[in-house]
């Protein structure tokens, strides 16, 4: 069979925000680049953002990104990697200001400057009063910047591979990574896709749990097809659960509600964050809140008929101010529950939301990994960016309004060393044919017929072991257990049959690929999660209630060899300004 | 509940028809969605096809037609639906499989609208200054998910695909021309005067109440309509 083949100087899997924003600064500098999407661009996962990015603007309050860095490393626990937080931090208000530039709709101040609100984890002068850093489309930031970042695309005539499943990285013995094997979902033919760089931004995992705030097809492509590639995946065991889900649902109520001062209560109508975070209430950040709700419910002052959710009351702000700046969640609010948050309060629940795992990245963008005694050394041709990457800027927990600025700041980095890195690297290598058959291989699996399990119902397995194993409170049995089943399934995924064996989009053909990426990351976080010894950020060890910088400053790295666990340091060490050391975090 | 869906797949069927499901009773539960109505369907055939992601009427993918309207599956409250609901792809869209469309069509003529804010002024180092006044003009118009509900139920479009260019791409057209921080509203202007491009809308105004965000892409069409008369006198 000829497969149908097409070259680039730069490829980009994925149509988020990181995806399109490191496309148009290669299209911008004269890159041949294709971006290759399952989903059409605007539908990707970045659409659904709510309350904003995160830039030391000043606009409101006094600022500075100096403050930004320090709250962003408070945030992620003192895990995330100092010289990438700086290097945000620092880009941060360059790059909104971009933003505007290309013609995105943020809401304005009086004075005609971008709006900012406050968020979670976010302080003036080093810890002390709230700030407001995080600059806003009402509630709707997400899909503003997409939107916007989709039609600068359009105009410098970005080429897009829309509706195309990427299938494996194509990778040759020197360990250079030429392109992607995928195909065409409306006619389900392969295709090889050459690029002499190739950047990975397909966002997270959420679905790998029961209940989450993520669009169906965040189901961790990119990171599998990294570690189906060697590469080993960075502090998996950090899930963020957002504080604010709808209960029982698990859509997003962006943390801007409590940002414009909303607050959460029990059922005896007690404002409960009060107790475990004195100063910052209810804008604590995320894993503070999450836990505080989780404790809240199981010691029996939960809402409801089953006590099994809080509640979240912004009925004091009116509904000038809501309809304003929060007519989203409202609208959300009332499709979903039948309630109108300026009359009655939101039932919500912690939900999962947000992968600060990934794949290895330097603050380029270069994927890094592990040789010998050197623990980040760069794969030639491999970059990514955005949720699927771990530069690690969130280290253990990542604050509110850093992922639109993350997959903004790394989108557009990853670009410019692409740029360099085209200079030295003009010509495509050989095409190794065996990393293609790989990739085909892949493919041609899920021609099997005759008997075997179905899709669906071990995604569902998969989904409900992970919430029941792997879920805000975490215990060593209970993560073995897991990690035994996961295993199971495993098998059985690997024996299960589509009955669908048609070519022409072929849905039950993609989530059952979807669903070996969905196992992928699983065993990952799983894996991880059983391995940390201590309680960071997100990951709240029962059996190890503290954090131990001793044993544990370290960011975990899992790989699918043998399901094995590495180590490798922290950088502690900013670019230009003094470290920050470990601190007691209080909020 | 009853279900009547649209099915073919070009692979092995010769012509189109409908078929009949039954989502039991008791996998029902209070405040479901006609998506996940879909989704349970489909664990049952898997061949069914149809478009979805983010499940809350955001990301645009699961736009159909439902009962005779167009809608998003996901924010279709069940509870809300006369049985036997009715899915049919998109009308006026080319089916690719079941109530998948083909929507090339839709987005090159969202391309055709020029859809990027253009300013050719020195760019300053800070963000261009806009009043909250002015802001608020683009409320209602930047918020389109182009999920194709109201293009797709619009008669002058069915009619005139090739050449009208629909509502929601001239939605994002008034989007552009309403921004104080565009310069080409001339421009803009200059490419939608034509018999077809605009003028083929007929203020049927099926675009306005199919519209699944509560815009309102027929006054956004007469909007753009004043500004050109009051341009040409």
């Amino acid at each position: 069979m000829k497969l149908t083949t097409r070259k680039f100087d730069a490829l980009i899997i994925g149509a988020g925000g990181a995806g399109l924003r490191a496309a148009l600064q290669l299209s911008n500098g004269d890159a041949r680049v294709a971006v290759v999407s399952k989903v059409f661009p605007t539908r990707s996962h970045t659409v659904a953002a709510q309350g904003g990015v995160n830039a030391a603007l000043a606009n409101v309050l006094p600022d500075s990104w100096h403050w930004h860095m320090f709250d962003t490393i408070k945030g992620s626990d003192y895990l995330g990697d100092q010289d990438a937080i700086e290097y945000m931090c620092r880009a941060a208000p360059k790059v909104v200001y971009e933003l505007e530039h290309f013609g995105v709709p943020f809401s304005r101040l009086d004075d005609g400057g971008i709006y900012q609100r406050a968020f979670g984890g976010q302080s003036q002068n080093f810890g002390k009063e709230q700030a407001a850093r995080t600059c806003a489309a009402a509630d709707r930031t997400g899909h503003a910047i997409l939107h916007s970042l989709y039609q600068q695309n359009l105009r410098a005539r970005t080429h897009f591979f829309d509706e195309y499943f990427a299938i494996d990285l194509i990778k040759d013995e020197a360990g250079y990574v030429l392109g992607v094997v995928a195909f065409e979902i409306l006619s389900g033919e392969p295709i090889v896709i050459e690029a002499k760089t190739t950047l990975i931004a397909t966002g997270g995992a959420g679905q790998i749990f029961r209940t989450n705030t993520n669009s169906l097809s965040n189901t961790g492509d990119g990171m599998a097809m990294a570690l189906r590639a060697g590469v080993p995946l960075e502090d998996m065991e950090f899930v963020q659960f957002h504080p604010t889900g709808i209960a029982g649902r698990g859509m997003l109520i962006t943390e801007g509600v409590r940002g414009e001062g909303g607050f959460l209560i029990n059922s005896e109508d007690e404002r409960f964050m009060e107790r475990y975070a004195p100063q910052a209430k209810d804008l604590a950040s995320r894993d503070v809140v999450s836990r505080a709700i989780a404790i809240e419910v199981r010691e029996g002052r939960g809402c409801g008929r089953n006590k099994d959710h809080v509640l979240l009351d912004m009925r004091h702000l009116g509904a000038d101010m809501i309809m304003k700046k929060l007519p989203g969640i409202r609208e959300m609010s009332m499709t979903f529950l039948g309630v109108d948050p300026i009359e009655k309060p939101i039932p919500v629940f912690p939900t999962c939301h947000y992968s600060m795992g990934g794949i290895p990245t330097n603050r380029d963008g270069q994927v890094v990994v592990p040789v010998k005694d050197t623990p980040e050394d760069p794969v030639p041709g491999l970059y990514a960016a955005g949720e699927a990457a771990c530069v690690s800027v969130h280290g253990a927990n990542r604050l509110g309004g850093n992922s639109l600025l993350d997959i903004l700041v790394f989108g557009r980095a990853a670009a410019n060393h692409i740029l360099e890195f085209l200079k030295d690297n003009r010509y495509h290598r050989p095409l190794p044919q065996g990393s293609v058959d790989q990739a085909l291989e892949r493919l041609s699996r899920w021609e099997r017929k005759g008997d075997g399990e179905a899709v669906e119902p071990l995604r569902q397995e998969l989904r409900k072991v992970m919430e029941d194993h792997c879920g805000v409170f975490r215990t060593a049995e209970v993560m073995q257990e897991g990690v035994d089943k996961l295993r199971v399934l495993r098998e059985r995924i690997a024996n299960a049959v589509i009955r669908d064996h048609s070519q022409t989009f072929n849905t039950a053909r993609i989530e059952a690929m979807e669903l070996e990426n969905l196992m992928d990351c699983a065993m990952a976080t799983m894996c991880s999660a059983l391995g940390r010894e201590e309680s960071r950020g997100a990951h709240s060890r029962v059996d190890f209630p503290e954090r131990d910088d001793e044993r544990w400053l370290k960011h975990s790295l899992y790989s699918l060899l043998d399901d094995s666990m590495d180590y490798k340091p922290v950088r502690t060490q900013p670019v230009s300004v003094e470290s920050f050391p470990p601190k007691k975090r209080v909020y | 509940m009853e279900f009547s869906i649209y099915r073919f797949n070009p692979d092995t069927d010769s012509a189109p028809y409908m078929q009949s499901f039954t989502l039991p009773d008791d996998q029902i539960e209070p405040g479901m969605m006609l998506l996940d109505a879909l989704l349970l369907l489909k664990t049952k055939d898997d061949s069914l096809g149809f478009r979805r992601s983010c499940q809350h009427g955001v990301c645009g993918s699961d736009g159909m037609n439902v009962n005779g309207t167009n809608g998003l599956a996901c924010i279709m409250p069940l509870a809300n639906l006369k049985a036997p609901v009715v899915l049919r792809p998109f009308p006026g869209m080319p089916v690719i499989r079941d109530l998948i469309v083909d929507m090339d069509n839709f987005y090159r003529q969202y391309r055709e609208a020029e859809p990027w804010l253009i300013n050719d002024s020195p760019e300053p180092e800070v963000e261009r200054l806009q009043t909250p006044e002015d802001r608020d003009r683009l409320d209602g118009l930047y918020e389109c998910i182009l999920c194709g509900c109201c293009s797709a139920s619009c008669p002058s479009y069915w009619w005139n695909p090739d050449r009208f260019l629909g509502p929601a791409a001239l939605l994002q057209a008034a989007r552009f021309i309403e921004d104080s921080r565009d310069q080409a509203t001339e421009h803009r202007l200059e490419r939608l005067d034509d018999a077809y491009r605009l003028y083929r809308c007929h203020g049927i105004m099926n675009c306005t109440q199919v519209c699944p965000k509560g815009l309102n892409p027929s006054k956004a069409i007469s909007d753009i309509r004043r500004t050109m008369i009051k341009r040409s006198v």
